[in-house]
């Protein structure tokens, strides 16, 4: 029995540590630690309303644009303000572009140059991945190839934020009422044109033909079809490493699911349903947000008196450095006492889309579900906004004007690229009198409860093996297992930790 | 030889971070080793982890490596209680903020990258609870984690490349010409930062300029008109050149139509009213375009607003142009 404190971990948005206990050669039990603490929702309180809007997105570099929708979400409610449809579309514009380029950071930058490592240097694919996956930083001129066009890729497809929304991250073009940016005819035809460069990155370089083959692909055995059509891909190398390195059985997650539904529509409707998914019983409940608790018993901050868990519109966030039995700066979040993994692969079953359906009966869910569930989740988002610029109605309004209430509350809830996203806030005199935020990676990375329960990725890592290497020599206790298994999850640790 | 370059991260969101990687270059690390810039490690960027990390940190305080200039991203976390405990990098049980006192002691430039790593900036709002400031700044106090007479193995004070975030362009030009030994003591503003964007105002090119001449102002979001009268904006007293060098290809807060909140300055995330509404004296703005006596700005205003032409007046309340300016016939040409 071996104890282990990994970190810092990188190629994770924040700073993150994680805690294990190793017996033969394998994961025996893991605690994640969010070792920061940064206080956002004691900073919003005493704050005008509409401050929140330049106040939230900071909370994050990566996901700027999910935390200001879940403000202005929650705030529209609290002022009952309809935005016009162009508003609605812009706003979906922007998540969408923030989303997609958070995927393609995902893969590109954050899990695929894990694949370099030295512990992989005797397989087939080792050169191959180098070439095209290899880490940005200290890598000759011919590697890293693919990397470095999905960074320029990535920097142009963000003008559609950069015209929409003025820049990202941390734009402040996203109201309750709509948006603060009008398009224009010659403007939609020159964002068309960024997409159509995104896509052509896209089909020529990840998945190696049309977006709309592969949104249709509906089971495994046409997933390996397509790779084996498309050898030249990067999704047919991902499946080749995939399974050698045994990536559908890597790090399994507890078996219920949550979206809370994606891109509304302007009536509310969103364009990927909104639900849990129960994988025991195969079955799709609807979701009742009253069940969401907020637990502290681990983590530092002083306990609710009489119950442990709260619901965030009556939870609170009091530091306390010095609580016994504590080890993170994040809550533990759970619906109805439940733990659950939130992302791409949530939303992708809760749609019920066939192929990530079928992915999950084949390999639980585990590390390679999750990492293909973004990557047709790019699929399918670029196509759809096509669509949405196409039915922005030119000099039609963006923005409707509103009143402030003086006394109100509002619950913002949104899909982040990393999952479900939510604040609840209420206004008193005028000011912002209650503030709570539950990120993606809260759920995902949360500390035990209460009832000793562990938090999705502490589940998911029990079980990873070691690297097997020299003893007495720092790599003795690495395991490049436990990397992908952390960045499987595409953890946002300064989410986490607001 | 080459500038090595560590860049760590603390108390902030990454978004400084985030906005590197939208440089406008088809191949990022191409560009910066073409600069001379060897980035050692980024926590987005590097395949090293854990323990890799420790022994380069190690080899950097030892000599071993040479530490050409430190990158901090993030707002400097000195709580609880003077402590530092609101973040211990992970996996070395020590405080962030002992790692970043010891390696600004041998790195020859020191930078704050963004406000928070630059003056405390929105990790520092309101109470600020977590005792959060800059490397060498509390807000507008010098001083901050590495104290007022801190100066680096090159003798400048810490490099400020403030911005909320920051913009990638600020990062690239102040590491290539550090690299170049190009960046001087007088190349830095009163508040060290780097003079090439700190010397303009966001004003600068702006695209609502013409509103502004007439004060035909906005009235709620999404208008065209100037954002100074009602919607909060400061672009006439923040010191950057967000509307020379733009943002994400064709952006800028004020082309996305929202008001500048002068995230360059210190204390900028506590301005004492709400962002985005103006604060009044006698339905003058308080804050009045940087070098204007206010006497000046009130004449002009007044008689600049009895001439607006009634295009600007119509257009600057529409969220498109509804009445263009008319084309000059070429008679009517003296």
């Amino acid at each position: 029995m071996t104890r282990l404190i990994l970190g810092p971990f990188n190629r994770v948005e924040g700073d993150l540590e994680v805690q294990l206990t190793v017996h033969d050669g394998r994961v025996a039990q893991a605690q994640v630690n969010a070792p920061m603490y940064r206080g956002f929702e004691r900073m919003l309180v005493g704050r005008a309303p509409l401050d929140a809007l330049t106040i939230v997105p900071r909370i994050c570099g990566i996901c700027s644009v999910s935390q200001t929708v879940a403000a202005a979400l929650a705030l529209r409610q609290a002022c009952n303000v309809q935005p016009p449809a162009n508003g609605v579309l812009a706003t979906n514009l922007m998540l969408g572009c923030e989303n997609l380029a958070d995927h393609l950071t995902h893969f590109y930058l954050f899990f695929m140059p894990d694949f370099t490592r030295q512990v992989y240097r005797r397989r087939t694919w080792f050169t191959r991945a180098q070439q095209r996956f290899g880490a940005l930083l200290g890598n000759t001129p011919g590697n890293a190839l693919h990397n470095r066009a999905a960074v320029a890729a990535r920097a142009r497809w963000f003008e559609l934020v950069g015209t929409l929304g003025g820049k990202w991250p941390h734009t402040g073009a996203i109201l309750p009422g709509g948006s603060s940016r009008a398009l224009e005819a010659s403007e939609r035809v020159r964002l068309l044109q960024r997409v159509r460069e995104m896509r052509a990155f896209l089909e020529g370089t990840l998945f190696g033909g049309p977006l709309e083959q592969v949104t249709a692909l509906t089971d495994l055995a046409a997933l390996q079809r397509w790779c084996a059509q498309h050898p030249d891909s990067d999704l047919a190398l991902l499946l080749e490493l995939a399974e050698d390195t045994a990536l559908g059985k890597l790090g399994a997650g507890p078996d219920l699911y949550m979206s809370y539904g994606a891109y509304p529509d302007a009536r509310g409707t969103p364009t990927w349903v909104q639900g849990v998914w129960d994988a025991s019983t195969q079955k799709r409940l609807a979701l009742v947000t009253q069940d969401i608790t907020e637990d502290s018993h681990h983590a530092w901050y002083r306990d609710a008196v009489g119950s442990a868990a709260r619901h965030p519109m009556n939870g609170a966030t009091e530091p306390d450095a010095d609580k016994p039995g504590a080890y993170s700066w994040n809550k533990a979040p759970r619906l109805a006492g439940r733990v659950l993994q939130t992302g791409a692969l949530a939303r992708q079953l809760i749609d019920g889309h066939a192929l990530i359906h079928d992915a999950v009966a084949h390999h639980a869910g585990t590390v390679l579900p999750r990492v293909l569930a973004r990557l047709l989740e790019i699929a399918r988002i670029l196509p759809q906004m096509e669509q949405w610029l196409h039915a922005i109605e030119l000099h039609a309004p963006f923005y409707q004007a509103h009143e402030l209430p003086t006394q109100a509350q509002g619950v913002g809830l949104v899909e982040a690229a990393r999952g479900a996203l939510g604040h609840w806030l209420r206004i008193e005199n005028g000011r912002l009198s209650h503030y709570q935020i539950i990120a993606p990676t809260s759920w995902n990375f949360s500390p035990r409860d209460a009832q000793g329960q562990p938090g999705a990725l502490e589940a998911a890592l029990v079980g990873a093996p070691m690297d097997p290497t020299l003893a007495d020599t720092p790599a003795a206790n690495d395991s490049v297992a436990v990397q992908h298994i952390v960045r499987s999850f595409d953890p946002c640790m300064v989410c986490t930790v607001h | 030889m080459t500038f090595n370059v560590l860049w760590l991260q603390s108390g902030g969101c990454g978004g400084c971070s985030m906005s590197l990687l939208c440089a406008d270059t088809p191949d990022l690390p191409a560009q910066l080793q073409a600069g001379g810039v060897n980035l050692l490690w980024h926590p987005a960027l590097s395949l090293a982890s854990q323990h890799e990390l420790l022994q380069l940190l190690d080899d950097c305080l030892s000599g071993r490596v040479r530490l050409d200039a430190l990158c901090i991203e993030g707002a400097l976390l000195r709580g609880p209680h003077g402590s530092g405990r609101f973040h211990m990098l992970a996996g070395s049980g020590r405080p962030m903020i002992d790692w970043v006192r010891q390696l600004s002691g041998v790195a020859r430039h020191v930078l704050a990258i963004g406000s928070c790593a630059a003056w405390g900036g929105i990790s520092a709002s309101g109470a600020n609870a977590t005792q959060a400031c800059g490397l060498q700044y509390e807000d507008d106090l010098p001083g901050g984690l590495l104290g007022q007479t801190f100066r680096s193995g090159s003798g400048l004070p810490v490099i400020n490349v403030a911005g909320c975030p920051t913009h990638p362009g600020w990062i690239i030009d102040t590491l290539m010409l550090l690299a170049a030994d190009a960046l001087h003591a007088s190349d830095l503003d009163a508040l060290g930062r780097p003079r090439f964007y700190a010397d303009q105002l966001v004003h600068h090119a702006c695209t609502r300029n013409e509103y502004y001449e007439y004060k035909a102002s906005a009235a709620q979001p999404s208008d065209l008109g100037c954002l100074m009268e009602n919607l909060g904006c400061k672009g006439t007293q923040a010191n950057a050149d967000c509307n020379i060098r733009l943002w994400n290809g064709e952006g800028s807060c004020l082309r996305g139509g929202y008001a500048c909140i002068n995230c360059t300055a210190p204390g900028f995330q506590n301005p004492g009213h709400a962002f985005q509404s103006t604060p009044k004296l006698a339905g003058i703005p308080i804050g009045l375009p940087t070098d204007m006596p206010k006497a000046w700005f009130v004449a002009l205003a007044s008689l600049s607003k009895s001439a607006t032409p009634k295009r600007v007046k119509i257009n600057a309340h529409s969220d498109h142009v509804v009445v263009a300016p008319a084309p000059r016939s070429k008679r009517g040409r003296s």
